[in-house]
């Protein structure tokens, strides 16, 4: 076991790959010798080369649309998007384009290619740098959404989205590049939970509460806080966003009668919203309460001042269990 | 107003950079940087060939009119540069299409029947491009020219241009990208120009300029001939007689060659006129004259190879009897394939979305096999599951 930031543990994950195998590109802007602006491709150009790490121009759709064609040509490209605002001029390689080959060509074609993306907010940063598009890719068929939370799966499922023959768009929570954890970078991805699948992070009895990428740290302290006021929650990390693991949440949510789901991203028509309409359908008889949402609201990503009113921090998600108890 | 202007851009190019080495009149002429190594053999084939892929079409027309096809994107008046550009191609060189690429589709050996299958609703494509070099049809106006400059990309990583140690002395492989005028102005085709620039990707742009954009004429998206983009990008650019086969065959192939021996991207302007309209929904007569396509069709891709093989000899009234009559069997053939081509089973819908059915397609493809079945007993359409 090595203890090691999440960013940290997303450049092993990527060299590992690398290493295992020489068909994985990774490809972006700044990925080079800077090591892409969160330094998460730290080092890679250094020891595989610009033909494998490669500095892009300053074109997002660019990037998606010729790793698609590398990838066409029997390449594993690995794309950095800089910022999760940036992603849009992407959109038609993405949505269009790379979601949509595998399907057009009756199985003919298959496009394994990752797309890096940071997401979230809370780092104080300028419009365009703080958003979470989870749910405009999720609602694409075609591609496998996914958000690691900590080291140790940033660690595994940025490799097994590498090897997955399926488009992959993978969230990276950018506010917790710098969190800590123990990684074990010696047993690489063997034994690893299944990319689609989701775990959970921390047990409980009386409220199931569903997140996924920055806000697993969030609810994790929201948990330890209700013991104090005699609430057991269980935390589930999501993880995988698109296919979703219904079986982990139902099991969860039966055995506690109660659910809240908590993104960064708006509550109206996001994911919570699909998770809700799930929960109901397969756990109705067992629910105590509505499934509630916690997350953004239906406004653009404020002035960056404001963000902490935005965002769901423990309070809000403390606030939307209380009231699941209300019911 | 608008008919007016689109008259303006449709005039013959007033430079002299226009390559032609077969005028309209079917004369024969020499340029000095495209010197031609075809046969009389090879001449006739390409006439075959510009004579098969308009029968197709005409069928492909008329199985729309009869409500077999739900529509078509005509390829009349552009039949040279696609034959001409296809045929320059080697077996190893890569094609990326648009939806309008039915010539080329023959030349990589599509059967055009895959084409109509597309056009009826029965698939989205089907072929395997690998197994022709020929991608699927990109429907999206200029997405698949950066998939084209992907592939380039990864032809040089695999050590397959020629030159590179690598190749060990192979000829090398190159990428051709179609597209057309009104794709010229779309974000991804200048990305794709950048991007083959600076990685100098042996790549072929091939933009056929059929002079209209659905309704827009040219000058609705280029101050500029189209060709003289390449040169602020950095890569060599041309302008070539789109109707004239021979020469779109001589400057595809030199471009291609310059491309596999690591000498970077050759945008190709191909100057013809779509002839038909945009598709079988389109009605052209709103916005352009009838007397623009009359001046057009004095230009027009086959004649003038027939009359040169006809005047000089290289072919007999025999081959073009047999021509049509091979172009007869190949209308017959594809009329009967597509209207006795079957609807897709329902639940196919689910198939090859992912590589493994997710638990959510598969959780969908459950609950609809069991809506269809609870029709059981009725004929409908559970059948064929």
């Amino acid at each position: 076991m090595t203890s090691l930031t999440l960013s940290k543990a997303l450049n092993a994950g990527l060299r590992m790959a690398m290493e295992n195998d020489p068909k994985v590109l990774i490809m972006g802007e700044d990925v080079g010798k800077l090591g892409g602006v969160f330094r998460v491709t730290d080092g890679l150009q250094k020891d595989f080369g610009e033909a494998r790490v490669i500095d892009t121009p300053l074109a997002e759709s660019g990037i998606v649309g010729t790793a698609i064609g590398l990838a066409l040509r029997g390449y594993r490209p690995v794309c950095e998007i800089q910022f999760d605002g940036f992603v849009y001029p992407a959109a038609d390689q993405i949505i269009s384009q790379l979601a949509k080959m595998r399907y057009r060509s009756r199985g003919n074609v298959s496009l394994p290619v990752v797309i890096r993306i940071p997401f979230g907010g809370g780092i104080g940063a300028v419009e365009h740098h703080s958003e979470s598009p989870e749910a405009i890719f999720a609602h694409t068929a075609g591609l496998r959404v996914v958000a690691c939370a900590d080291p140790a799966d940033a660690f595994t499922m940025i490799q097994q989205s590498i090897s997955v023959d399926d488009p992959v768009i993978f969230f990276e929570p950018k506010r917790r590049y710098w969190d800590k954890g123990e990684v074990d970078t010696v047993a690489g991805v063997a034994g690893a939970l299944p990319l689609d699948r989701a775990k959970t992070a921390m047990e409980g009895t009386d409220v199931t509460v569903l997140t996924y990428g920055p806000l697993v740290r969030t609810c994790l302290e929201a948990a330890v806080a209700a013991r104090e006021d005699g609430r057991s929650i269980e935390v589930v990390d999501l993880r995988s966003l698109s296919p979703i693991d219904m079986d982990a949440i139902s099991a969860s949510v039966r055995k506690t009668g109660r659910c809240v789901v908590a993104h960064e991203a708006p509550v109206y028509a996001g994911l919570g919203a699909e998770i809700a309409a799930r929960v109901t359908e397969q756990c109705f008889y067992h629910l105590e309460a509505p499934v509630l949402r916690v997350g953004g609201f239906a406004t653009p990503y404020p002035p960056s001042r404001l963000e902490d009113h935005y965002l769901p921090d423990l309070d809000r998600i403390l606030d939307a269990v209380d009231r699941t108890f209300g019911y | 107003m608008t008919v007016e202007s689109g008259a303006a851009t449709t005039a013959a190019p007033t430079d002299q950079t226009l390559i032609q080495l077969l005028t309209p009149e079917g004369e024969r002429i020499d340029h000095p940087d495209y010197p031609l190594d075809l046969s009389a053999a090879d001449i006739r084939d390409l006439y075959r060939d510009l004579v098969l892929v308009r029968r197709i079409d005409t069928e492909a027309i008329a199985l729309q009119r009869q409500g077999e096809l739900g529509i078509w994107a005509s390829l009349l008046g552009q039949e040279a540069a696609q034959i001409g550009s296809g045929r320059a191609l080697s077996p190893d060189d890569m094609v990326f299409p648009t939806y309008r690429e039915h010539g080329v589709a023959w030349c990589r050996g599509i059967d055009p029947v895959k084409l109509l299958e597309l056009y009826r609703g029965v698939s989205h494509g089907g072929w395997a491009p690998e197994e022709h070099k020929f991608h699927l049809y990109t429907i999206v106006i200029g997405s698949q020219t950066l998939h084209a400059t992907g592939y380039a990309m990864g032809i040089q990583r695999d050590g397959a241009v020629g030159g590179d140690p690598a190749s060990q002395g192979r000829p090398g492989e190159a990428v051709i990208a179609y597209f057309g005028d009104g794709a010229t102005s779309q974000g991804d085709v200048n990305e794709a120009f950048v991007f083959a620039s600076v990685f100098n990707a042996p790549i072929v742009f091939f933009c056929q300029n059929n002079q209209w954009a659905i309704s827009e004429p040219l000058e609705k998206q280029s101050r500029i001939p189209l060709y003289q983009r390449a040169r602020g990008f950095g890569f060599p650019g041309l302008r070539v007689d789109g109707n004239d086969v021979l020469a779109c065959y001589a400057v595809t192939q030199k471009a291609m060659q310059a491309a596999r021996e690591g000498q970077g991207p050759t945008l190709i302007e191909a100057f013809t006129y779509r002839m038909g309209a945009h598709t079988t929904t389109d009605d052209p007569t709103r916005y352009r004259l009838a007397s623009e396509l009359e001046m057009w069709k004095l230009k027009d891709p086959i004649e003038r190879v027939r009359a040169y093989l006809a005047r000089t000899g290289q072919a007999d009234a025999e081959f073009f009897a047999d021509v049509d009559a091979e172009a007869k069997q190949v209308g017959a053939r594809i009329r009967e394939a597509c209207r006795t081509m079957p609807d897709p089973p329902p639940l196919s819908i689910f198939d090859n979305v992912y590589a493994e059915p997710t638990s959510i397609l598969r959780a969908e493809r459950e609950q609809y096999a069991a809506y269809l079945d609870s029709f059981a007993g009725a004929d409908n359409g559970g059948a064929g599951r």
